[in-house]
């Protein structure tokens, strides 16, 4: 138990950073990072393999990708379409954007496990209608050193001289500002109710729930 | 109480506390677990230096990356061998029971809690593979989650979750011959789009979806999730007893069935249930679907034109175009007489003993397209050595088909079984996008487990119903 306690959770109140244009609608996360790469223990070294087989032919010379161009080689924020990050509940996924860079994504609609994913990791995953989404990519294009802010808890975003209302999900952005967003120690605290709710239900049998440490 | 949903009702039963995020903390019933995406959980619960706090209520079994063909040890390929090496040295520390090849009971996660009596209604059950809804047949609610939540649970026995709007899917009627329970979900994913799903769990109910099997069941339950739902679930009913009473749990515990029981009938959707949402669909107005395109949205009948992309929605033109330069199909054909490559009968969709035995008619007395690769690889080993038992291996061997091992296999290309360059595939999975079986070039159909025994035998997506009326003439 101790150890849980060194565990720091920081408080994402706003993510600022240049953008990354990613186009398209249902990107799945096969896309985001194929199968093949799923074939390690550890997430570690996942970002050289975002978005792969869109970046790079079977020579594996780059293709026209966003993530292949210079100008946003350094950027933060990266800004999608609809249903992004359906299919696979593959974590492999934004931990894969996250290694590469990705801090924050806005976008028009993500699929669920993919934002509980990204939420697990501290990544925003904010939402805005398609016209608005559309101007904010044409404007990270044409800017790509321009910084983008988002504001999580007043849930705006800021790029040049425009802030537009964005959403947050409710939860996402009470476990974002106050810094819960891992929740294995929150929850880890509960773990007398736990045991009480095992207690409760039919189907557990006694000799699954442990004893109180 | 009345008014309420199953899923109110077991959402309550298991909510321990509300969390500061206004997110729940909900009780997790049944864990399952895999090779692909536990190994780094278990390694942050290392570096927290936590244990396993309900070891007796996980259950692993390993599935993507296990071989089809030749399974000795070591695998072939040491990315393999290494992630189940991993997962057998967290399971023996834990104290997890784990379904492993030896144990004959090995299978694809989602074939392997149900016929195990480990999937039962009005439990939560949590697993890292999105096609964890499939254990929503039973009345449970079973939510795919990520390897942090995986942490979560394997830490505290507990998952944190937001709760979601409900829809009814009510599905009337009476399915046509040739048409099942995989082109029912088709057309609800067709019609109410990927995105559809997107903030709700699917409650599937009507004459049609209680007349199903509970493999029928499962295979709509499983692509819930292609449908952007976050879960979806059917009531328990007595197809769903009989399943129960047959499995493992309730042979050697069964007094625990009369025990359960009346808990099971209580967590069913009450009459009056009041539901976010509500569609309707014809089941006798359904033909075999198959997808023309890269996401499972993009289906048709079988005899139905490839619709041109200016008269899908605007939002859906661009996809749909990319989608179609990509699997060279034009609008205004049918996808029957498509050709393929290759045909795979698998997946947590549709691997399932009552798939084979579909399937294996259709092929029984034919022989599969000499351009045709055909590969059947079983939900499980229980599956296999079933089938192995009524003659479906011979039955399939005769025709030309690879029997292969229990696993996810061709699915998504975890293991040696892929796609290659840019074949196409006739298949009873789940997802057919772009690079999913394996290679990035691949052209992938969905289709019932019927439909692609029937592409095998004629090398091109059929109408299996012309098939029947050949075969019967």
């Amino acid at each position: 138990m101790s150890g849980d306690n060194e565990v720091e959770i920081p408080e994402v109140d706003s993510v600022s950073g240049s953008g990354i244009p990613i186009r398209g609608n249902d990107i799945d996360t096969d896309q985001i990072i194929p199968a093949r790469f799923m074939k390690v223990v550890t997430f570690d070294g996942l970002g050289e393999f975002a978005f792969f087989d869109l970046r790079f032919d079977d020579d594996d010379n780059q293709k026209a990708h966003p993530m292949n161009e210079d100008r946003f080689q350094d950027s933060s924020v990266m800004v999608v379409n609809s249903n992004f990050g359906c299919g696979s509940s593959r974590e492999h996924a934004p931990q894969a954007l996250m290694r590469w860079g990705i801090d924050a994504i806005i976008g028009e609609s993500f699929a669920e496990i993919f934002a509980g994913n990204c939420l697990a990791l501290g990544i925003p995953t904010v939402t805005a209608d398609s016209e608005t989404i559309e101007d904010l990519q044409s404007w990270v294009d044409e800017n790509p050193d321009g910084e983008l802010e988002i504001d999580v808890e007043a849930e705006t975003v800021t790029y040049g001289d425009t802030t537009i209302d964005v959403t947050v999900d409710d939860a996402q952005r009470k476990a974002l500002v106050e810094g819960v967003w891992d929740t294995t120690a929150l929850m880890k605290s509960n773990a007398g109710e736990v045991r009480k709710k095992a207690e409760e239900l039919p189907y557990v049998p006694a000799s699954a729930i442990p004893e109180a440490e | 109480m009345s008014e309420r949903t199953l899923y109110d009702k077991v959402w309550d039963r298991h909510t321990v506390t509300t969390l500061p995020t206004g997110q729940d903390q909900l009780f997790v019933g049944l864990h399952l677990i895999h090779e692909v995406t536990s190994p780094q959980a278990f390694g942050m619960l290392r570096e927290r230096n936590l244990e396993v706090a309900y070891p007796k209520l996980t259950h692993a079994t390993v599935d993507h990356i296990i071989p089809t063909a030749d399974q000795s040890r070591p695998y072939e390929e040491d990315a393999a061998e290494e992630m189940m090496s991993e997962l057998e040295e967290n399971v023996r520390e834990a104290g997890i029971e784990f379904s492993d090849p030896n144990s004959g009971d090995q299978g694809i996660v989602h074939v392997v809690g149900p016929e195990q009596g480990l999937t039962q209604p009005g439990k939560t059950i949590v697993c890292g593979d999105s096609h964890t809804s499939t254990h929503g047949a039973f009345g449970a609610l079973a939510f795919g989650i990520g390897t942090s939540q995986i942490r979560d649970v394997l830490a505290t026995g507990t998952v944190a979750m937001e709760k979601q709007k409900v829809r009814k899917i009510q599905v009337d009627g009476e399915l046509g011959e040739g048409v099942e329970a995989k082109d029912v979900i088709l057309e609800i994913i067709r019609r109410l789009g990927t995105e559809g799903g997107v903030g709700y769990v699917y409650e599937y109910a009507g004459s049609a979806i209680e007349d199903l099997s509970m493999e029928g069941r499962m295979s709509i339950c499983n692509m819930s999730i292609e449908g952007g739902a976050r879960a979806g679930y059917v009531n328990p009913d007595e197809t769903t007893y009989e399943w129960l009473e047959g499995t493992d749990y309730f042979q050697e515990n069964p007094e625990k069935f009369d025990e359960l029981k009346p808990y099971w009938e209580a967590i069913r959707s009450d009459d009056d249930a009041e539901y976010d949402d509500v569609v309707t669909i014809d089941a006798s107005e359904l033909e075999p679907v198959v997808t023309w395109g890269t996401t499972p949205g993009q289906g048709v009948g079988v005899t139905e034109p490839i619709p041109a992309p200016e008269a899908l929605p605007e939002e859906k033109q661009d996809t749909a175009r990319r989608a179609q330069e990509h699997m060279r199909v034009e609008p205004g054909e049918t996808m029957a007489g498509y050709e393929i490559d290759v045909a795979f009968l698998g997946s947590c969709t549709n691997a399932r003993l009552s798939d084979l035995r579909r399937a294996a008619e259709i092929v029984d007395g034919r022989q599969v397209d000499g351009d045709v690769r055909a590969l059947v690889v079983p939900g499980s080993q229980r599956v296999q050595r079933a089938a192995e038992e009524e003659g479906l291996k011979a039955i399939f061997e005769d025709a030309g088909f690879e029997w292969r091992n229990a696993g996810c296999s061709m699915c998504l290309g975890m293991n040696e079984d892929q796609l290659e360059g840019d074949e196409a595939s006739a298949s009873s999975s789940n997802r057919n996008f772009v690079g999913r079986q394996g290679s990035k070039d691949g052209r992938t159909v969905l289709m019932n487990p019927q439909m692609v025994a029937a592409a095998a035998v004629t090398g091109e997506v059929t109408d299996v119903r012309e098939l029947k009326e050949v075969q019967t003439a």
